[in-house]
């Protein structure tokens, strides 16, 4: 019986010829990442809590401080100091202040066919080179970290045939949004999500990091694109091998929890209404609402191509006086990237806040936090209750371009 | 008897516990925090053996252990619900803390309500019905039995 491509790369991380959904089995991890929202808690488990503490293979363990860099109070601080400690003794890579952790494993790390896990839920983005990334607690992470090893129960697939291409003006972010809005925050819960088609092939790498990054929004275990040639050239550009081997793609007799087809050409701009990633309406269709603060940035919009986006809209014009336009590239690269094209210059001089390479609105904690009942537009993962601030505060999502026109206007579709 | 919290769809675990605690040195500094932007007080309402019942979804959003760990923290027998969002049910289970899958009882019963939950015979007795709890695969019986996964590892390397 066929594979899905999820089903092929738990089986060959068992060492197993075939597996099937439903199946639970152990598998060899490839790659563990660890960040800086639970590392400190891992440290004191595995110092604490474990009869024979040990690491099963320390180069295969990535550690990446991008929550809450540089440490805005004391407590932060002795938590990053409890990680940074520990990577160095026992050796074990670390990140800091270099970008969000999945821009990172992305750039420097992922390599297709890999079964990944990492102690933060939108893991699921690595399947954008055709691995499959999960999120764990950190408690699985510490397990893993021990014995290199985890359980894992085989997910039944659910696969997207995208076809054609996104129009002008439209965007990844509006395509996985659609779909989340339409199947429901878990319509793939305990899923992996496929993308499959020649619209799906039509995508860039880093288009595809969007798409995947968003699928535990619809409660996915992972997403995945099926690889092809444009895997390899970013691999290889990244100074690392795509194994021919492992490139996997389903089979045609694979079975499939559900099939839906979607034409990117009909695909429009949305927004995701507070305070439910699901809760998807057409841009067009959303009343003129005022905000406060816009946002670029998070390991969905925080590349290349979002400033590029941002940097044409702005050019000659100026944020609203109104508004706070804070912009966070994903990474360090992408930073280095946009100061060579002259995209931060246009930035600041409309009157952007550039932020290190970090987490930053998106995450709530650190960076741009918003007050009582202040409104927000981001390019974030997440626009649930409180998640950038006060409890009374909304969050709206949508592409770089819908957060650009808005921090201009002052309103959203204004 | 144990006394019932209710839950609506979808309570992400923003709502559990928010960014901003995470990075406390401990799990009991963070615990006075729980469901703070639903409930500020929920924290000091709550007693040891109270019930959560939810509805669809329990639990989605990050993958931040603090979740279930503030939950368990707190006393809180079980969490009930019609569905789990996948992490935090893996996360609830590695920490100890009990998740069921019902899928009726949630409209079968109101907020302070009082209901028993019998885990050897896997049922829960709530006014004068009784819902049957679903039973979880052996394997994560088993991490559950132990209190969770480090001490399910710890008997691993006896």
């Amino acid at each position: 019986m066929g594979m899905t491509i999820g089903e092929k790369i738990i089986a060959r991380a068992a060492g197993v010829e075939s597996v099937k959904a439903g199946d639970i089995q152990t598998v060899t991890l490839d790659r563990l990442m660890s960040n800086d929202g639970t590392t400190h808690l891992t440290v004191d488990m595995y110092n604490n809590k474990l009869k024979n503490p040990r690491i099963a293979d320390k180069d295969k363990i990535v550690f990446i401080m991008d929550h809450n860099v540089p440490a805005e109070n004391p407590k932060t601080a002795e938590a990053h100091k409890k990680m940074r400690n520990f990577a160095k003794e026992h050796g074990i890579v670390l990140y800091e202040g270099q970008g969000v952790c999945h821009q990172i494993m992305l750039e420097d790390w992922v390599c297709p066919g890999e079964i990944i896990f990492g102690a933060d839920s939108h893991t699921c983005s690595y399947g954008a080179l055709g691995a499959f990334g999960t999120g764990v607690g950190c408690t699985d992470l510490l397990y893993a970290i021990v014995t290199g090893k985890s359980w894992v129960l085989v997910p039944e697939t659910i696969r997207f045939n995208l076809h054609g291409k996104l129009r002008e003006g439209v965007y990844p972010r509006d395509l996985i949004l659609t779909i989340i809005g339409d199947i429901g925050a878990n319509g793939a819960n305990y899923k992996v999500m496929e993308f499959a088609g020649d619209g799906a092939h039509n995508l860039s790498i880093n288009d595809r990091m969007v798409l995947c990054n968003l699928c535990v929004e619809a409660g996915a275990k992972s997403g995945i694109v099926e690889p092809d040639e444009k895997v390899v050239e970013y691999c290889a550009e990244h100074g690392r091998e795509a194994k021919a081997d492992q490139m996997f793609v389903s089979d045609d007799d694979a079975t499939f929890a559900a099939v839906y087809e979607y034409d990117l050409s009909k695909i429009e701009p949305v927004v995701a209404r507070p305070d439910f990633v699901d809760d998807v309406i057409p841009l067009s269709e959303c009343p003129k609402v005022k905000i406060d603060q816009a946002f670029l940035g998070s390991c969905n919009n925080g590349r290349i191509d979002d400033l590029r986006v941002a940097a044409n809209i702005l050019k000659g014009k100026k944020v609203s006086d109104e508004v706070r336009f804070i912009v966070a590239p994903a990474s360090n690269a992408v930073y280095l990237e946009a100061l060579e094209e002259g995209i931060m210059d246009t930035l600041m001089e409309a009157g952007a806040q550039i932020m290190n390479a970090n987490c930053s609105v998106c995450w709530g904690s650190c960076q741009g936090v918003i007050g009582e009942n202040e409104v927000l537009i981001s390019t974030g993962t997440r626009n649930f209750k409180g998640r950038a601030g006060h409890p009374s505060s909304k969050v709206y999502l949508g592409s770089a371009e819908t957060v650009t026109k808005a921090a201009i206007t002052g309103y959203i579709n204004g | 008897m144990s006394k019932v919290w209710k839950f609506h769809n979808d309570v992400d675990t923003d709502q559990i516990i928010a960014s901003q605690y995470l990075l406390l040195p401990d799990i009991e500094a963070m615990k006075g925090y729980t469901f703070e932007s639903l409930d500020p007080d929920f924290a000091k309402k709550a007693n040891p053996g109270d019930i959560i019942v939810a509805a669809e979804n329990f639990g989605c959003g990050s993958s931040r252990e603090q979740a279930p760990s503030v939950l368990k923290a707190l006393g809180i027998k079980a969490v009930i619900a019609k569905s789990f969002a996948r992490i935090f049910y893996r996360n609830a289970i590695n920490v100890g803390l009990l998740v069921i899958v019902v899928k009726d009882l949630y409209d079968g019963v109101e907020q302070d309500d009082e209901i028993e939950l019998d885990t050897v015979a896997g049922v829960i007795h709530a006014g004068d019905k009784d819902y049957a709890c679903t039973k979880l695969p052996d394997m994560m019986q088993q991490i559950l039995d132990q209190g969770g996964l480090i001490n399910s590892l710890n008997a691993e390397e006896e």
